[in-house]
């Protein structure tokens, strides 16, 4: 199955982060850093496992993501620049 | 010998303050950066060799060189050697949490390049144990190419490895400029890469979670019962700031009367005896009786702060923030606000967009900080009877309203600001939630210490030098002699407070509330002891500071009680606050804003209060 966006993922969907995309929705305005590089410097890398361990009610925003061994919460948005092959059905 | 500076880095929830508690003790002195807010915590130890002094600096916790907040610019610029007044440091101590190194490694990377001497410190490694995590240390070593010691900060000679191997780091030679550059997309991948071949080749087993903690973040994250648990926890820390500090606050009132009534004893009649007992006792004592509500607070946000609650509620109420435009951020500094407005306004150098952090700081003062709690305990305490309701008492859910006037307030200001003055495009929240741990004994002691010497410093700085001058335009003039009335009525306080009268009087303030406004307006809490300090110099009862409370209960109204609730629900009456916005902002427009707005608040909703319960009380 092609890689779905982090951002499109409910409650108990897991896999493996395939990519990140390099967009240029900034990150504060303290420097340069967008949103993508932070990710990646966070360790959403190719190959880590991840899934989405609680959302928000109602609208599952913001959501709570579990990759390898740290929570992370962030919004859909920022979540639309993962790539994830998802496991199982 | 010159000390060796030596930086501690790391990436937040990493350990590192505790380890930097572990090493200084309580020799530790906290201060700013030159021209920014961001706390500078140094501290300095004897290394075991007895050779070496060195002067330890807690940085900021930072997760990349690469800034998105003011406190991971701080970072850099200190490591670079870029701040002012701020040679780089001679070593690096880079803290990192051995459960968690998938998210440590990369920050070793980019720190190792700085080609500063360094070594690596696997704190928490007795936990990691526990729970079966694996890496062989020396192979980590050997692939880092710096020193790499296991840490444990929260036990006592947990810091010796790094102790040792600082001892044996050849002192460095002259400094040389560090060379940075800021690495692109794809070199982050690459560091990511190499990150992960070196925990390959170390053989890192990555520790197992405990079920529990999976348990409990199922619950305290939960959509619904989320919420529920911050909301009862919230409520729960009100009703304890009251009840569990009424035996120490009593000890505290009755220790002070029981020093008034030494010195009136003791020493003859006259003017210095009027100044200990009036100025200096009745005005700092009845201030200091708040000590043990404010020490209270501060206990619950440092613990709920080291426990790695935080975030989550932050996380929770995203949404509900977001909805007045803010974001779930904003939550922490506007918690710390609670206990005091200067560490919240200092919290939200956390939030990276500069309009989201002026909005937080506008609100800040909003939120009910603990100089208040003295000025509503009062009125309480006169005025609204102890008696429950339910599974409550009145005076706890008449605190409780007054705090979530102040948050309804806060929230309506935000989303006026956000769609006007400060209105930004859209910003994400992309935060790191820890995992839940016990809090540390000793790192609360340390924390709270901190907060009893702020606090002593006011009463004995501030707070004692405006009871004094009180004192002294509230005895002078003289009363003409054979003169009717209290001898207050013929000084300058008397003249000052009469003044204002007319302008407060439409508030239903008199004139005693309207003078001691006037101190009151460099801290909040000082009105308390003003008020203290113009009814014992009004009266002949000189046991004034334990017999405020019955004395106002028989002077004001109810009307009037309400009204200045209500005005201190607003009133930006410290300045201390407003000197902390204008160094964060770095202008006069945003504390001159501040205290315009809040002013005009505090008088259209003491007006209106006065006036409402006027007609319904009758």
């Amino acid at each position: 199955m092609a890689p779905v966006s982090l951002a499109v993922l409910r409650k108990g969907a897991r896999g493996i982060v395939t990519s990140v995309r390099d967009d240029a929705q900034s990150l504060g305005d303290e420097a340069r850093s967008t949103v993508s590089r932070r990710l990646l410097e966070l360790g959403f890398v190719p190959g880590e496992s991840i899934e989405v361990i609680e959302e928000i009610w109602p609208g599952g925003d913001p959501m709570a993501v579990r990759l390898g061994n740290t929570t992370f919460a962030l919004r859909r948005r920022e979540a639309g620049s993962v790539f994830v092959d998802v496991e199982g059905p | 010998m010159d000390p060796m500076r030596l930086a501690l880095v790391g990436v937040p929830n990493s350990g590192k303050t505790a380890l930097f508690n572990r090493l200084t003790g309580s020799r530790q002195k906290v201060a700013n950066y030159a021209g920014v807010t961001v706390e500078r915590k140094e501290g300095s130890f004897v290394g075991p060799g007895r050779q070496r002094v060195y002067k330890v600096l807690d940085l900021p916790g930072a997760y990349s060189l690469t800034p998105t907040t003011l406190d991971e610019a701080i970072t850099r610029d200190f490591l670079l050697g870029r701040l002012a007044d701020e040679p780089a440091p001679e070593f690096v101590v880079c803290v990192v949490d051995a459960t968690n190194l998938r998210l440590n490694l990369r920050l070793v990377l980019e720190l190792r390049d700085l080609d500063v001497p360094m070594i690596v410190a696997l704190n928490m490694s007795d936990l990691a144990a526990s729970r079966g995590y694996r890496l062989d240390r020396a192979l980590l070593e050997a692939e880092l190419g710096v020193p790499v010691v296991e840490t444990v900060a929260v036990t006592h000679g947990g810091d010796r490895p790094l102790l040792e191997a600082l001892e044996r780091l050849p002192h460095p030679g002259p400094r040389r400029a560090v060379a940075w550059r800021e690495s692109t997309f794809e070199q982050i991948q690459q560091t990511q890469r190499e990150a992960r071949r070196i925990l390959k080749v170390a053989g890192y087993t990555e520790p197992v979670r405990k079920r529990a903690l999976e348990r409990l973040d199922q619950v305290v994250m939960h959509p619904v019962a989320g919420p529920a648990i911050l909301a009862v926890l919230l409520f729960f820390i009100f009703q304890a700031v009251f009840s569990w500090a009424a035996a120490p606050m009593h000890l505290i009132s009755t220790g002070v009367a029981w020093l008034g009534s030494q010195i009136l004893e003791l020493m003859p009649g006259g003017l210095l005896r009027s100044l200990l007992v009036d100025g200096v006792i009745a005005g700092a004592g009845s201030v200091l009786v708040f000590l043990p509500q404010i020490l209270i607070l501060f206990l619950f946000i440092l613990a709920l702060e080291d426990s790695g609650y935080l975030p989550r509620a932050a996380y929770l109420l995203d949404r509900i923030m977001g909805s007045v435009g803010l974001s779930g951020r904003a939550f922490i500094p506007l918690l710390s606000s609670f206990a005091c407005a200067v560490p919240g306004i200092m919290a939200t150098r956390t939030i990276p967009n500069l309009r989201d952090r002026m909005a937080t700081i506008m609100i800040a003062p909003l939120m009910t900080c603990s100089a208040r709690l003295p000025v509503y305990a009062l009125i309480i305490a006169a005025f609204i009877p102890n008696r429950p309701v339910g599974p409550f008492n009145l005076q706890g859910l008449v605190l409780f309203t007054l705090y979530v006037a102040g948050i309804v307030a806060a929230m309506a200001v935000a989303y006026a600001l956000k769609r006007t003055a400060l209105r930004s495009s859209y910003h994400p929240l992309l935060l790191e939630l820890p995992e839940f741990h016990w809090p540390h004994v000793n790192n609360l002691m340390i924390g709270l210490w901190e907060r009893i010497r702020v606090f002593l410093q006011r009463v004995g700085t501030i707070i004692l030098s405006m009871m004094i001058v009180l004192w002294f335009l509230s005895s002078f003039p003289a009363p003409p002699p054979g003169a009717p009335g209290p001898p207050i009525l013929y000084s300058f306080a008397g003249m000052i407070g009469h003044g204002l009268e007319h302008l407060f009087a439409p508030l239903g303030f008199n004139w005693q509330i309207s003078l001691a406004l006037v101190p009151g307006l460099a801290a909040r809490e000082v009105a308390v002891g003003a008020l203290g300090t113009v009814y014992s110099l009004s009266s002949n009862n000189h046991d004034v500071a334990s017999a405020l409370v019955p004395m106002i209960a028989r002077t004001w109204s109810l009307a009037t009680a309400l009204s200045l609730l209500a005005w201190y629900v607003f009133a930006p009456q410290c300045l201390s606050t407003l000197v902390v916005v204008k160094r964060e902002t770095n202008s006069w427009r945003y504390p001159l804003l501040m205290a315009g707005y809040l002013f005009a608040l505090a008088y259209a909703a003491s007006f209106v209060t006065y006036r409402v319960a006027t007609a319904v009380l009758g």
